[in-house]
């Protein structure tokens, strides 16, 4: 415990940021040190920072809903809906080798709004479910996210929507200055998060309601509105994970990415979050989103099955919560 | 006139006049096959239910039993092809324990570690399916490799009806386990020290300490109960569909905490009945069976069954309004 207590002091006296560090590191180095030719090569590292923006927003979104004690189940619903109503768009008003090029921005750019209004709205219908009917958040968004899966499935009556525009793509699998577009979008997303929840009004109410409702009551926070518009920024996250995952893919599917959500939410409560409410960090979590992405890539190079890696996520889970537990009772 | 203001008055209601504008909208509903048919899907989801009624009175909630169910019917099948055992008793005990045994770590993370059992129950859910597709296989145990007992077993009828052109229908006799089930645990609710526990500890948690009621045997009964109960529907499920799928019963929770939740059983704990769940089972599994007969595109079965969870967790939640905060 030595090492641990150093770096706990190192991060800030936080606690769980400390563990959170510490894990991540044993888990890099177990993973370099069981196949380091493999592991250690830069192409390894370039594949992760493609791949994890998605979860990561997905996970970041999670842990909004869960700063008020919410939850959002329905990410995913919202992240294929918004890929799919911008690739139907995009059906309707290109024409190959028809449309210039200029165009094409145009519409892309229309596209990328479409969907995040996509997100913007149904985080709206979330907060109106929680906050103002006072639905809970589980049902709410376990209901919601039939609906958005629903209305993918009818819109593109089951197959993949693909042939996405090139500009398109180059959101999901671009280079600016030699880094990948997604990671760089994720990195803006995480800092602007970050700012809202540490420095602004919303941030601050939310984690005031997440910690006593009642006294927030009391001292006469906006309660309802706070919650609305954190489901709404849950979204536009879930939205903007949605274009990155359609990008990369160059398609849009109704039921891509269902396993995302258990990781979510497996990442958001080992990063931090109390899912109880009041706590969570982005740094908390994004550290969570590469320690897991560094044992999930470790084991598929190692050629385990991806089942197998879920189910060693699922362990890694119960493994981190009980030890978490077993220091708050001795402390 | 009280008994209009019950919860299970109120769907009963809204059950029969679904019914009627079903039957309006196509008069093949009322026919007995397509009937029997209804009782027949309500059959392996209905005891999950029942599960599921007693975690949520308890205020707590279970994603992973459809895990556990899969679990469960996957090992014993390949147990039974193993071992070429004829029986039809000793697979359903193996399945039931297997259900439990999973259950129980359900509990000891709850009422040991105290992690809220949403996360619990998603960890343990991940893991189970985790192990069983990379461990155990991935692929299908089809028909002509099925016990036969189980098969015969599961195809036994209470009444069968032969059409003029030769066609069969009839009424699974499953209904008459899922009925004794049920009986047992609304006796188990009402009138036994464990069943007036959970409804307690659903109350009001501390109240319930203070009282003196066995919170950690409340808890393992709760979350043991319900991963049994899903070991059991598990198994019942493969041998009424003729063949063991590992990967069945994917995204399976949301519709039966949806059907529990809809019979008015209050996901804060402390309320529901196994009437009410045994209407709301039987509401859900209409819905999407009907959806068909009444000309409507199934891709539009899942936007049916999201509107439905999220109209009726309006109304609870309506009902429940003096309970927030």
């Amino acid at each position: 415990m030595k090492l641990g207590s150093d770096l706990r002091n190192l991060v800030n006296r936080d606690d769980n940021l400390g563990q959170l560090v510490l894990i991540t590191i044993l888990v890099f180095a177990l993973m370099a040190g069981l196949n380091p030719e493999k592991f250690l090569r830069p192409y390894n590292f370039e594949s992760i920072s493609y791949v994890f923006p998605e979860l990561g927003l997905l996970s970041i979104a999670v842990m909004i809903a869960m700063l008020t004690g919410g939850i959002d189940l329905s990410i995913i619903g919202i992240a294929n809906l918004s890929g799919i109503l911008a690739g139907t768009f995009f059906h309707r008003v290109i024409e190959a080798h028809v449309t210039p090029d200029g165009t094409v921005l145009a519409y892309v750019a229309a596209g990328v709004v479409i969907a995040l209004l996509t997100g913007l709205a149904a985080g709206l219908l979330n907060g109106v479910l929680i906050a103002r009917l006072h639905v809970t958040p589980i049902l709410a968004t376990m209901g919601t996210a039939q609906i958005f899966t629903g209305l993918s499935l009818v819109l593109t009556g089951g197959p993949a929507i693909v042939g996405f525009p090139a500009y398109w793509s180059f959101v999901g699998n671009g280079k600016i200055l030699g880094l990948a577009v997604p990671f760089l979008l994720f990195l803006a997303a995480a800092v602007a998060v970050a700012f809202v929840l540490s420095r602004t009004m919303l941030g601050i109410n939310l984690m005031l309601i997440g910690t006593n409702a009642k006294a927030a009551l009391f001292a006469g926070l906006r309660r309802e509105r706070m919650i609305l518009y954190s489901y709404m920024l849950s979204g536009l996250l879930a939205s903007l994970a949605g274009i990155i995952l359609s990008g990369r893919t160059n398609a849009a599917k109704s039921d891509y990415g269902t396993s995302y959500l258990l990781q979510a939410v497996l990442i958001a409560v080992l990063g931090g979050t109390n899912p109880s409410g009041g706590r969570g960090t982005v740094l908390g979590v994004s550290i969570a989103v590469l320690a897991l992405m560094f044992l999930s890539s470790g084991f598929q190079l190692m050629r385990f099955s991806n089942f197998l890696v879920d189910f060693i996520w699922g362990a890694f889970l119960l493994l981190v919560i009980a030890l978490n537990a077993y220091r708050n009772r001795t402390r | 006139m009280r008994i209009f203001y019950r919860s299970e008055t109120v769907i009963a209601a809204v059950l029969l006049l679904a019914m009627i504008l079903i039957g309006l909208v196509n008069p093949a509903f009322w026919q007995l096959d397509n009937l029997f048919g209804l009782v027949r899907s309500n059959v392996v989801i209905g005891i999950m239910a029942l599960g599921v009624l007693m975690v949520l009175i308890s205020g707590g909630i279970d994603v992973s039993f459809p895990a556990f169910a899969v679990a469960a019917m996957y090992l014993t099948i390949r147990a039974m092809v193993a071992l070429g055992y004829e029986g039809v008793l000793l697979p359903f005990v193996m399945a039931t324990l297997i259900g439990l045994a999973l259950g129980a770590v359900n509990a000891v993370f709850v009422h040991y570690v105290r992690v809220i059992p949403l996360i619990v129950t998603l960890g343990t859910g991940a893991m189970v399916r985790g192990f069983l597709l990379g461990m155990v296989g991935a692929s299908q145990i089809n028909i002509d490799r099925m016990p036969k007992p189980l098969i015969t077993f599961a195809r036994s009828e209470l009444v069968g009806i032969q059409n003029g052109d030769g066609t069969h229908y009839g009424l699974t006799a499953m209904v008459v386990l899922y009925g004794a089930l049920a009986l047992a645990v609304h006796l188990v609710l009402r009138h036994t020290l464990v069943g007036r526990s959970i409804y307690a500890l659903g109350g009001d948690r501390e109240a319930a300490r203070r009282v003196g009621f066995d919170l950690r045997w409340t808890t393992f009964f709760v979350y043991g109960a319900a991963g049994a109960l899903a070991g059991f529907a598990g198994l019942l499920h493969s041998g009424m569909i003729w063949l063991a799928n590992p990967r069945d019963f994917a995204g399976l929770e949301l519709d039966v905490i949806a059907a529990v939740v809809l019979g008015g059983a209050s996901i804060f704990g402390g309320r529901g009945s196994v009437l009410g769940t045994l209407f709301g089972v039987f509401m859900l599994v209409m819905v999407n069976n009907s959806l068909i007969i009444m000309k409507i595109d199934t891709t539009w079965q899942r936007v049916a069954v999201g509107a439905i969870v999220i109209i009726a967790t309006a109304t609870t939640a309506w009902r429940d309004r003096k309970r927030r905060i």
